[in-house]
């Protein structure tokens, strides 16, 4: 573990400048529609100061008041996911000549070096799954040319929402020190406690030049990481895989597809969740066509289309499907379950289905 | 970007009209490198691309040596099957592939190879009934039950016919509903398993076809003493990337398109039959 130094809020505007100045394009949270986004963003006073979040099941607005802090929230709806599994995108065009020959190409994203700052410690986690899917076995192109030139500035997070579980999965609120982050941050009301958690960050924090933090500080962010651990109160179920192994028939089911709306947006905020179809967009004149990819769900019926049937046909079939995919199969695939206690699902959920609490429903009894 | 995940152009050199509604094309990579270069195994899949259209995955019925071209059987059920029935003879398409795993051929070797199939299923096993024929001296009997709902429903019948007069080689059809001049049992393919010499401790099981079927068929099979772990089935299920990212072909935890399509009987049963897995 590097030493930890300590960065004034005052001279944020350094970390950006430092940043920029190794060749990264800045990306921070910012307040975009109501909610905190990550987007461009090259001035450390435009970061969300003040800015906070409440979250419960179906609900988030943000506020502000007068907190000195830029990161006194807990999440927004978009994890690294969009960053580097992009919604849409194409993946090969072909092009036609008049003998009907067919030229394919393939199509790879230009990406620039980009710094993501404010990354909290669940989105390290599920950007660790999410490399698992995309970068073991047939490496997938695309999301590896995103992936390389990443710098992640991981922020621990202090002000967990009311649907936060993270101490529950054990993906936070503090970022293990082994984890994939370069630079980590604890935020106090007068600045960061930052180490390096790579040789690029280490490098970034000698530029810096900063003072060591002190025992004071360094306790504060202890007390801090233990204090946002222990206000969590949701859970998963203990033995969740196993249990849920067992309650494939279970009545919860078809109580639960009763308020499913199966719109899907469950799976668009996840930040494990990787489904994605191809489609074909051809161009009027005919002559050339692009292979797509995008986002799919699930919970959409073409999901499991096959031969003019489709296996999933009930929204209590989808909704088992996608519950029991995140927490009792995700182990078989992946070593560890697919749910990183981010809390997403249960707030942009528009009639407020919680995760924890369906799975504790199909678990009550314990594993048979 | 990967060969795997980008086509290939290949044309097609033949095409076959089986039924009114399933037609084989035989492929050739246009690029004479790539077509060399190409291998795959029996149970394999490749997508096809139509273009302007899409991708659809199909099963290979050709034998991995035949310099020919990659014969695929393909029923015209959806929007892809579709308008690729309309392909002739030197037409384009995409071809990316081979994906999955196919038949245990290798483990085979020295054994009964018993092919069972129901419906229109066949077109996976057809490929091991080529290989295993090309290659005769290397495997024991080859045994084949095919179940179909309807005698009409019997595609390739001359070509069963064939097989049944080759020597070591004993072909049994049932079709639910027999019909006239129906030469063949009728009933479901499991009362076959009574009507066949089965060597249990020799033989190695390849099934493709309905799930139902070959529950029945597999079950029917263990009763008579085929070990599970020689029992292979092949699998469907909607298939886009080919190669276990775009999670359609998910079932429970498998990626039928990279951990199957073809499964060991103790590797799949427990998903088997279940509504919505």
């Amino acid at each position: 573990m590097s030493p930890c130094h300590f960065l004034p809020h005052g001279e944020s505007q350094h970390l950006f400048d430092a940043l920029q100045r190794a060749g990264y394009q800045t990306l921070a949270p910012q307040v975009r529609d109501g909610a905190l986004l990550l987007a461009p963003l090259e001035q450390a006073s435009q970061l969300p100061w003040g800015v906070h979040d409440q979250q419960r099941a179906g609900h988030y607005r943000l506020n502000q008041d007068q907190s000195p802090r830029a990161f006194a929230w807990a999440n927004g709806p978009q994890a690294l996911k969009p960053q580097l599994f992009a919604p849409t995108e194409p993946l090969w065009r072909v092009e036609r000549d008049a003998s009907g020959k067919l030229n394919f190409q393939a199509c790879t994203p230009q990406v620039s070096k980009r710094a993501l700052i404010g990354v909290r410690p669940c989105d390290l986690a599920a950007l660790a799954i999410q490399d698992a899917h995309f970068l073991g076995g047939e490496r997938d192109g695309h999301y590896a040319a995103r992936r390389e030139g990443l710098l992640l500035v991981a922020v621990n997070c202090s002000h967990p929402a009311e649907t936060c579980f993270c101490a529950a999965t054990g993906d936070g609120p503090a970022a293990n020190e082994q984890g994939s982050h370069d630079l980590l941050l604890d935020e106090l009301d007068q600045g960061f406690v930052i180490r390096a958690g790579s040789a690029i960050g280490l490098a970034l924090l000698e530029e810096l030049a900063l003072a060591p933090a002190t025992e004071g500080q360094l306790a504060e962010a202890l007390a801090q990481q233990q204090r946002a651990a222990s206000v969590q109160q949701r859970t998963l179920p203990t033995a969740v895989s196993a249990t849920l192994q067992g309650r494939f028939d279970h009545p919860q089911w078809q109580q639960v597809a009763e308020r499913c709306l199966a719109c899907g947006n469950c799976t668009s905020v996840c930040p494990t969740c990787f489904c994605h179809s191809e489609t074909e967009a051809p161009a009027l004149d005919g002559a050339r066509s692009e292979h797509r990819r995008e986002w799919d769900s699930c919970f959409n019926s073409g999901h499991s289309y096959i031969h003019g049937n489709v296996v999933r046909h009930s929204g209590e079939q989808r909704y088992r499907q996608w519950l029991m995919h995140k927490l009792a199969w995700w182990p078989e695939q992946f070593g560890r379950i697919g749910c990183v206690g981010c809390g997403r699902c249960i707030s942009w959920c528009p009639v407020g289905i919680d995760i924890t609490a369906e799975a504790a429903a199909l678990c009550q009894g314990g594993e048979e | 970007m990967s060969a795997l995940r980008q086509p290939h152009e290949a044309e097609v050199i033949e095409r076959v009209q089986e039924t009114p509604s399933i037609y084989t094309l035989r492929l050739r990579f246009t690029d004479p490198a790539v077509h060399s270069a190409y291998r795959f195994a029996p149970g394999q899949f490749n997508m096809l691309y139509l273009y302007g259209v899409g991708e659809v995955p199909i099963s290979i019925v050709s034998d991995p040596q035949d310099e020919f071209g990659l014969g695929h059987t393909i029923r015209a059920v959806g929007r892809v099957t579709g308008a690729m029935a309309r392909l002739k003879v030197g037409d384009r398409l995409g071809v990316r592939g081979p994906y999955g795993r196919g038949w245990p051929i290798a483990e085979a070797q020295g054994r009964d190879v018993v092919i069972v199939t129901g419906g229109l299923g066949c077109a996976p096993v057809v490929s091991v009934i080529h290989y295993v024929l090309k290659r005769r001296e290397h495997y024991g009997k080859l045994i084949i039950m095919q179940g179909v709902k309807h005698a009409d429903d019997l595609i390739w019948r001359e070509q069963y016919e064939a097989w049944s007069h080759l020597p070591n080689t004993q072909v049994l059809i049932a079709a639910d509903q027999g019909g006239a001049m129906w030469p063949w049992h009728v009933g479901h393919v499991p009362m076959l398993f009574d009507k066949v010499n089965l060597d249990t401790t020799n033989s190695r099981v390849m099934m493709c076809g309905p799930e139902g079927m070959m529950i029945a068929a597999g079950k029917g099979l263990l009763e008579q003493g085929i070990p599970a772990r020689d029992i292979h089935l092949s699998m469907e299920r909607n298939m886009q990337c080919a190669v276990g990212k775009c999670g359609h072909c998910q079932m429970g935890g498998q990626f039928v398109c990279k951990d199957g399509p073809v499964f060991s009987w103790p590797e799949i049963v427990a998903r088997l039959g279940i509504k919505g897995i």
